[in-house]
């Protein structure tokens, strides 16, 4: 293979392989093409994209968090039982998945720095805390109005509209009713995300670290600080991530959720391949996302059995990790 | 004279254009210590390499007791008797099991010793090997509650239950104490009288006054001396093996400004001597001495990544005691860190962004990274230090060492500092880019005080213009690079500082 090639396809080859599909479902699958499609797609991995884009973060310092889904859940539950037990207004409830978010991401960045525990034992550690702590105050029953408390009592309060709103509510452009909040908020947050790797000094100070930490803190950064900040960021938007489920299903349903985990993660490490990057990076995670999304969202239009799913994931998971590993390291090799 | 237990006839090496053994010959003899000596980059581990079968000699012949010795990997080396103790202990000990499954381990594997382990059995072979070694530990110790003394004494009693005829140490008291170095001592006088030969790799006189028959210096890939004649002669060893060819820069003192740092009574491990030093604006100030002279220790406490025992530094007037490296650089104190693999480049970074690291903040407004400033930056590092590349852009890890070394110096210039510190600036460096670093920190050492860390004498004349040399955690030495008297500095350097 001649090296320009080799470059080429380290460089665009997914991106190719993205346009390529997208054309293949507009020829073949009927319905695939148009904006009620493609705004579907968006709403199918808004979440699990901005989950990813938390766990981006933490990639950058070379670290990783498995809690992403816990914490998604517990906020879920949380803001469930602030709204429906509680019956707190919408804005407490949100502010206290917000703060909860952080606090978790603060304690894995602690039990990381301080107490050198290895980021995936700590956060797996994190993890399961997280997936027993959110059944504890509901003895294991999901949360919605009408409920009975342990106590005998009835859950009388409800998701007021304006907490419904944020999963629920759509805008209009140019056609009515089209672009869903949650869509708004993931593309928000990957701007975000992206601003902050790539434009500001926090975030170039981040890669640094995750490349070189002895080197970074030689020249005067204090490492753990950014460490921590990766996983309190991780936490936040996995929060984020929970109360967008939340608005959406208007009930804290236990069993929910129970793919965020792997499906951001696969969105993060596809992400790596995308423009030969060969790292974590903001706009390769949103874009991994939305791969995962259209790849989906084609093949259920073609009557592909959902219990395919997974199997598709996972082969879009490993094409572009031999992407990222195999063709970058050996046109690397190549340049010597 | 004892038998020859190895022989080595002009080998050659060479890693791509890089000629690293430029036709080595030595001979080993059994029941005599060998100590080879050399600086970094000199060749030694590559020659060590290439004894224990991990490298293959492009020329050249080894033999062993007089039949030819080509070892293709390292099982090779030591089923033939060469056994190799290498610097790392962790690599010769496994931390998990206990003394006598360590000592044991290369045993395990023969059918002797069943499908289940014999703890009995095992336990009585091991005890045996740690007698004949004087090894006084007990068998079912887990090793990783062990000191690292006790560990490279296993690692040692490891090697001996392969029967070695020859035994490489490399670099072995590193990380030991004087007393747990003297216990290594002991155990070597045996195996010498046992008929072992033994090549032993150092740089601690101390050591080498106790232990060698014989020393061979190594310098730039050659043998550069063989002393065996009773008294050693330690000082020309010494002399062999960081060279003083004098190199043709001509150093001009400057005039020496106002005082830029001072230490007093600074105490640099229990027991040393106390230090008292000045530096000056537009001095460049060179500390020298071999492993172990302090020298790490102190740029460590300069740049506040450890703190001395006793006594104080002033900054200029103010009192400077440092408790992180961001302090350090705050109060102007600027370090370029020696190994620069592991403590400066950020591999996956190109040039402008591993230049301009440690001084973000001064190239952004509130946190968003003004990228023109810092691209005029970079370039203008890469003109002033002569950084051979195509941009600003090219990755950091497609540069050869000498230009990635002119970038982690560039790295603390492109701010001006009160005190620079550079630690081994010409570490893995080619004489060009050597001269290059020189010549650009000379040139801009007005208004700051310069020190440069170095082992090789060579490199200290050729960048200071004044050198400063340092023995066992203390000061022996302060001399002007003007008519230096090389003598006198080669005696301070290698003699024995009594505490």
């Amino acid at each position: 293979m001649s090296n320009d090639l080799n470059v080429f396809i380290i460089k665009y080859g997914f991106l190719v392989l993205l346009v390529g599909l997208i054309i293949f479902f507009s020829i073949f699958a009927s319905g695939f093409a148009g904006p009620r499609s493609a705004v579907f797609i968006f709403q199918s991995v808004a979440i699990t994209g901005i989950l990813a884009l938390g766990v981006t973060c933490t990639l950058v310092v070379d670290g990783f968090d498995l809690s992403i889904g816990s914490v998604a859940t517990s906020s879920l539950m949380m803001s469930a039982y602030f709204l429906v037990i509680l019956e707190a207004s919408a804005l407490t409830a949100i502010i206290a998945c917000l703060l909860m978010g952080a606090f978790v991401g603060l304690i894995n960045g602690i039990l990381i720095v301080r107490m050198k525990v290895p980021d995936l034992l700590a956060t797996l550690g994190m993890m399961f805390l997280l997936i027993g702590l959110q059944r504890v105050p509901t003895e294991g029953r999901s949360i919605a109005t009408g409920m009975r408390l342990p106590s005998g009592e009835v859950a009388d309060g409800v998701f007021p509209e304006s907490f419904l709103w944020i999963g629920r509510h759509r805008f209009d452009l140019f056609l009515e009713k089209l672009i869903p909040v949650p869509v708004v908020i993931f593309i928000l947050v990957a701007l975000f995300i992206w601003i902050f790797l790539e434009l500001t000094r926090h975030g170039r100070l981040m890669y640094a670290i995750g490349s070189n930490e002895r080197a970074t803190a030689l020249s005067g950064t204090n490492t753990n600080f950014y460490k921590v900040l990766a996983y309190v960021i991780s936490g936040v938007t996995a929060s984020i991530g929970g109360l967008l489920l939340a608005a959406r299903l208007g009930r804290g349903d236990i069993a929910s959720g129970n793919n965020l985990l792997l499906d951001s993660v696969a969105a993060a490490l596809i992400g790596f391949a995308v423009l030969g990057a060969a790292k974590p990076n903001a706009l390769g995670t949103a874009i991994g996302a939305l791969f995962v999304g259209i790849l989906l969202q084609g093949l259920t239009m073609m009557n592909a059995p959902y219990y395919t799913q997974d199997f598709v994931k996972g082969g879009v998971l490993v094409i572009a990790l031999v992407f990222t590993f195999a063709l970058t390291s050996r046109s690397r090799q190549g340049g010597h | 004279m004892n038998k020859i237990a190895c022989e080595i006839y002009n080998l050659e090496k060479a890693f791509g254009p890089n000629k690293v053994l430029k036709g080595i010959d030595l001979k080993l003899y059994s029941g005599e210590i060998t100590v080879l000596m050399g600086a970094n980059g000199a060749g030694k581990s590559t020659l060590v390499k290439i004894l224990c079968g991990v490298h293959q000699p492009d020329s050249g012949k080894i033999s062993l007791f007089g039949s030819p010795f080509t070892p293709e990997k390292p099982a090779d080396a030591f089923r033939t008797g060469v056994v190799t103790v290498h610097q790392s202990i962790n690599d010769g000990v496994i931390p998990d099991l206990d003394v006598a499954s360590n000592l044991m381990l290369d045993q395990l594997n023969q059918k002797e010793f069943g499908f289940f382990v014999k703890d009995s059995l095992l336990r009585k072979r091991a005890r045996k090997i740690a007698q004949n070694m004087k090894l006084e530990i007990n068998m079912k110790t887990q090793v990783s509650e062990l000191g690292i003394a006790d560990r490279q004494l296993i690692a040692i009693a490891r090697a001996m239950t392969r029967d070695p005829k020859v035994l490489i140490l490399d670099e072995p008291t590193s990380s030991l104490s004087a007393k747990e170095a003297e216990r290594l001592f002991t155990t070597l006088d045996t195996l010498k009288s046992q008929g072992v030969a033994i090549l032993y790799i150092s740089h601690r006189m101390s050591d080498i006054r106790r232990i060698a028959d014989r020393i061979v210096s190594m310098r730039d890939g050659t043998i550069s001396g063989v002393f065996d004649k009773k008294p050693l002669n330690f000082e020309g060893a010494v002399t062999a093996m960081l060279g003083h060819k004098m190199t043709d820069v001509s150093i001009k003192i400057p005039k020496k400004g106002k005082k830029v740092i001072e230490l007093e009574n600074l105490v640099l491990s229990k027991g040393s001597r106390a230090i008292n030093l000045s530096i000056f604006e537009n001095q460049v100030v060179a500390i020298t001495g071999l492993i172990g002279s302090g020298k790490s220790k102190l740029a460590s406490i300069l740049f506040g990544a450890s703190n001395p025992l006793t006594g104080s530094i002033k900054l200029g007037n103010k009192n400077y005691n440092p408790l992180s490296t961001q302090e350090a650089i705050k109060n102007g104190v600027h370090m370029c860190s020696k190994d620069r693999a592991s403590n400066g480049v950020i591999k996956t970074f190109n040039i402008e962004k591993n230049i301009s690291l440690p001084f973000l903040s001064d190239y952004s407004v509130g946190s968003l990274l003004r990228f023109s400033r810092l691209k005029e930056v970079a370039r203008k590092k890469i003109d002033e230090l002569g950084i051979v590349c195509q941009s600003e852009d090219d990755d950091i890890d497609t540069l050869s060492g000498g230009n990635q070394q002119k970038v982690m110096v560039g790295r603390w210039l492109i701010k001006d500092s009160e005190l620079l510190i550079l630690d081994e600036p010409f570490q893995g460096v080619d004489i060009q880019a050597r001269r290059d670093i020189g010549s650009f920190i000379r040139k801009t050492a007005k208004g700051r005080g310069t020190i440069v860390f170095v082992a090789e004498l060579d490199e200290a004349l050729e960048i200071a213009d004044r050198v400063i040399v340092m023995n066992n955690k203390a000061i022996l030495g302060d001399h002007l690079n003007n008519n230096i008297n090389l003598n006198k500095v080669l005696s301070e350097i290698t003699s024995e500082v009594k505490l």
